[in-house]
């Protein structure tokens, strides 16, 4: 790399992790600059497992004030309106986050991020949406792929006991191990073209395989219906269940999909449960830690392109939903 | 499971978990977050600064101390209206017997060593109470119920033998950087700086040639006229220089093998030791004896650094120097310590010393490090997740959920698209001894075989048990506990010297002997078969115990010796003190969705592997020892285990 060595005390403290990604990597991460948006559960999870790692910066975007749902499943805030009455979800966040590591730099962004520009976005490496409008998401995810360097977009959402994450990596280039026909280990260079968010929503579900995560199918329901009815997310109720599945019907009848792909079930467990599930944060934040630190250290194959999680199968899926041609 | 969230089982649940480190932490988040109230957590460790990038309860300012203490405190900040019992001890303390595990719904394993988890297996199946075990190690972790009579408990299936190497591979014929390691750790550095007592290898060669220079002198002492350094130039002379022309003079090893060269100090570093930043005496002035470091004293950055030949000798040499000048009142006590900087150095520069005259490529302190002190490779990421499976299935035996019951793989590498894998779990294993009583056969000769033989090689190291009663019908012949009288005792340790068919009650071919744990509640009845002749490269033990578990298929390595091939169970269990770096692949046809478990097979690596569904039962921390395995036809036929 750059040559520049790992202090005596980085080596110390993150001394068991260099000895599964190597000094190498390390490094890398140290130089990394991540934003997040949107500070739930499944947010704050991740923001430790990346603080923990020892990342160069974590910037923290949430000008939201604490909710009895923000705290119900987030052990960043404590449940004391003394200290969290008058302060954003960023700034109760930011301040446990810096104990954890002091060589990370933690800091707040206040504003409405979908009315940032393209050079606040160029200062960072990796950018991470919860929480938000379909609208949003997109937005965030052009902004990125329109800058000169790239920058790694990531959504991340947690309903009842399921979670979802979406990757774009745009083009991106890694190193793996593998054995060579001699049965030794050398190391291959590999390339991924990922789609954008977009890109990757507006395939013709009945182009997609047969047995994509009906997940996949119910969180788009969700979020068309939220778009629909100009809701925030999470903004929905049981009273809501009808319309959404008469949505559900009317789209997969516009997309040629036979309706059984979505089980009703389902969509009532993502209306009901709008409130994140404590475990499934800490599996979802896990994973995509673990993704965004193979994406900064270029080691590993990064999973492309949605990763689904449901308890009540407790299986965690990874699924390539791109147009045909990338 | 209509609903996961916050249901009155959980609210009512007590739940203990053990180990509050890496799985532990992120646990006790996960299970406050998730609404249970009354937690207690058994951990006897103390904080560090290497667990700091992943123990994130903890912070700087509370290493050294309890991490159960601090965990409770730390949790308690977020959730102040929960209740969290610490315990800052051993799990295996009497005082967590059988009544005390009957008071909880379900206890969730969050350790690091298999001793423990065998032992807090047992005391599950006797109290009846559901266990959710699980393991992490780098990307790949593993969650796991058990339940008695319904899963299979964590010893139905057989474990992996621990990493032993032929003493003869260590002491004359290395080819991995591994086997310098051994050597310099469990040889070198016990000899000269442990118990001078202890047996130890590292003169086999030129003491059976019997022409030592030093006429029966013991080479390893300090002369009264010798300075440190000259001390330190007559040592390193010995082992890298003299040692290996004696070995070299026995043309039959070296027929295939590439010969190794002696090395001399006074051609690797002519001149006196002489130091670039700081010197003995500065060292010496510290209170602190973990700050004393010879990377410190020789102006050595970079613990990635692979040294010179030169920087090694000159390692060895300051290191040893500083053992004296500063910690001499701990020589003839020490044991190799991955914490211990001074002895790392030593370890490191004294293994690449002897990796340069076989011409093994040399290594880094921190790679050095890392082999020596079997450093579990751990991340926070893969810790939070496997939490947040044990919680999932926690919340499944409150609810009596048993048709749901999953184990579940955290895989680096997708199989099936899939990262996180359940498996329905498998059935107990009828010929299991522990959960399901099933008895044992052990093939031994009764005439030469002591009881202490068998006390330590299969009650304490295959049983697992802490504190054994041994019965033949109603005569007693062994038996552990602090309330006995001091003419049992007596007894008893005639016993141990005794064989087997000259005990009080002689044990011989046709008896059934039963073996008794009164704090695990387990009992194992075991039938005795005569044997005269044992194998000894396969059955070093010079017994065999069968009827519980089969052993694991073959070894991968040459130079690897897994402890007795051929049937014989002490392959499948480690002994006491042995982490598990536990890798079973399961090959892509095995039916993974069935009850019935195939015979997996076993891969004493961790790398890989990748395409593979791995079982893994590991621990994300703690420390390990090698086994030093006799199969030197020349070498005492022993086994031999060295700190
Ligand atoms: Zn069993």
């Amino acid at each position: 790399m750059d040559g520049e060595e790992l202090t005596e005390q980085e080596t110390a403290l993150y001394d068991r992790q260099i000895r599964v990604w190597g000094a190498d990597a390390q490094r890398r991460l140290s130089k990394s600059h991540i934003l997040v948006y949107g500070m739930k559960g499944t947010v704050a999870e991740f923001c430790k497992n990346i603080v923990l790692a020892g990342v160069g910066s974590l910037t923290l975007v949430d000008d939201r004030a604490v909710t009895e749902d923000a705290l119900s499943s987030n052990f960043l805030i404590p449940p004391n309106e003394n200290v969290y009455a008058g302060k954003t979800l960023a700034e109760l966040c930011c301040n446990s986050l810096k104990e954890f590591n002091p060589m990370v730099r933690v800091s707040v962004e206040k504003g409405d991020l979908s009315r940032f520009g393209g050079d606040f976005f160029d200062k960072f490496d990796i950018v991470i949406v919860s929480c938000c409008t379909r609208m949003t998401k997109k937005l965030i995810n052009e902004k990125c792929r329109k800058l000169s360097k790239r920058v790694a977009f990531y959504t991340v959402d947690c309903r009842d006991y399921c979670g979802e994450i979406f990757v774009d990596l745009q083009k991106y280039i890694y190193t793996k191990k593998k054995l060579d026909e001699n049965n030794q280990p050398t190391t291959v260079e590999c390339e991924l073209q990922y789609p954008s968010f977009q890109e990757s929503i507006s395939v013709p579900w009945r182009k997609l395989p047969r047995r994509v995560s009906k997940l996949y199918f119910a969180m788009r329901v969700i979020e068309s219906f939220e778009e629909a009815e100009g809701r925030n997310p999470g903004e929905i109720s049981m009273e809501d269940l009808p319309a959404v599945l008469k949505l559900k019907k009317e789209l997969c009848e516009a997309q040629s999909m036979n309706e059984s792909h979505i089980p009703n079930a389902l969509l009532e467990r993502l209306v009901m449960g709008k409130r994140e599930f404590p475990p499934v944060c800490a599996i979802i934040g896990g994973i995509l830690g673990q993704e965004v630190i193979k994406a900064i250290s270029g080691k590993g194959d990064p999973l492309q392109n949605f990763f689904f999680f449901d308890a009540m199968d407790g299986k965690g899926v990874i699924e390539d939903i791109s147009p045909p041609n990338v | 499971m209509a609903s996961l969230h916050h249901s009155s089982a959980v609210k009512a649940a007590k739940v203990l978990m053990v180990g509050a480190g890496g799985i532990g932490c992120e646990l006790l988040k996960t299970l406050a977050l998730s609404g249970f109230q009354d937690i207690h957590i058994i951990d006897m460790d103390t904080i560090e600064v290497s667990n700091l990038n992943r123990q994130f309860l903890f912070r700087q300012s509370h290493v050294g101390q309890s991490k159960a203490m601090v965990a409770r405190d730390a949790v308690l900040r977020f959730r102040p209206n929960i209740s969290i019992t610490p315990y800052h001890a051993n799990v295996k303390d009497s005082d967590f017997n059988v009544e005390f595990f009957k008071q909880f719904n379900v206890v969730l394993n969050g350790l690091d060593n298999l001793e423990a988890r065998r032992h807090v297996n047992r005391l599950c199946l006797a109290a009846e109470v559901p266990l959710v075990e699980s393991g992490t190690t780098g990307f790949l972790g593993q969650v796991t119920v058990h339940a008695k009579g319904k899963t299979e408990c964590y010893e139905c299936q057989p474990k992996p033998a621990p990493k032993t190497y032929p003493v003869c591979t260590i002491t004359s014929t290395p080819s991995k950087f591994v086997h310098c390691i051994v050597w310099a750790k469990d040889l070198l550095f016990a000899k000269l700086f442990g118990d001078k007592n202890q047996e130890n290898d590292l003169n086999v060669r030129s003491s059976d040639a019997s022409n030592s220079p030093e006429n029966g002198e013991d080479v390893f002492e300090r002369r009264d006229n010798e300075n440190i350094e000259q001390y330190g130039r007559r040592i390193y002379d010995h082992v890298f220089g003299y040692n290996i022309e004696v070995a070299l003079s026995n043309q039959e090893t070296w027929k295939n093998r590439n010969r190794p060269k002696p090395i001399y100090s006074r051609d690797v570093l002519p001149g006196k030791l002489n130091h670039q930043n700081g010197n003995v005496d500065k060292s010496c002035a510290t209170d602190d004896l973990s700050s004393v470091s010879t990377m410190a004293s020789l102006g050595l950055k970079n613990p990635q650094d692979v040294w010179s030949l030169a920087e090694n000798t000159r390692v060895f040499l300051e290191s040893l120097k500083l053992f004296f000048a500063s910690r001499e009142k701990e020589i003839g006590n020490l044991s190799f310590d991955k914490d211990d900087q001074l002895a790392v150095e030593f370890v490191t520069a004294a293994a690449n010393i002897r990796a340069a005259s076989f011409g093994i490529p040399l290594h880094s302190l921190f790679e050095a490090k890392g082999i020596a002190g079997n450093i579990v490779h751990a991340v926070a990421t893969t810790n939070a997740v496997v939490a947040g499976l044990i919680v999932i299935e926690a919340i499944k035996v409150l609810k009596k959920d048993i048709d749901n019951y999953r184990m579940t793989y955290c895989l680096e590498h997708p199989s099936k698209k899939m990262l996180l894998m359940p498996v329905e779990p498998f059935e107990p294993n009828k010929s299991c001894c522990v959960c399901s009583k099933s008895p044992l056969s052990l093939e031994i000769n009764t005439h030469h075989s002591k009881l202490r033989d068998f006390v330590e090689k299969i009650v304490k190291a295959e049983l697992g048990m802490n504190s054994p009663i041994i019965m033949h019908g109603v005569t007693l012949l062994y038996e552990v506990g602090d309330d006995l009288e001091e003419d049992m005792i007596a007894n008893y340790t005639a016993n141990l010297e005794k064989v087997l068919s000259e005990l009080p009650s002689s044990v011989i071919g046709g008896t059934m002997l039963t073996v008794e744990d009164l704090q695990q509640e387990l009992t194992c009845n075991i039938y005795i078969k005569h044997r005269e002749e044992f194998d000894e490269e396969k059955e070093p033990d010079g017994m065999v115990l069968s009827g519980w578990t089969q052993a694991p298929l073959e070894k991968k390595d040459d130079n690897k010796k897994l402890v007795g091939n051929g049937g014989s169970t002490s392959t499948a269990l480690p002994t006491e003190g042995q982490k598990e770096v536990e890798l079973v692949e399961i090959s892509e046809e095995t039916e993974i969705s069935g009850k019935k478990r195939k015979q997996p097979g076993i891969s004493g690596d961790e790398t890989n592997n990748h395409n593979e569904i791995q079982k893994l039962d590991v621990v994300d921390d703690g420390e390990d020892d090698l086994v030093i395995l006799d199969q030197c036809d020349i070498d005492k036929k022993k086994k031999k285990r060295l700190q």
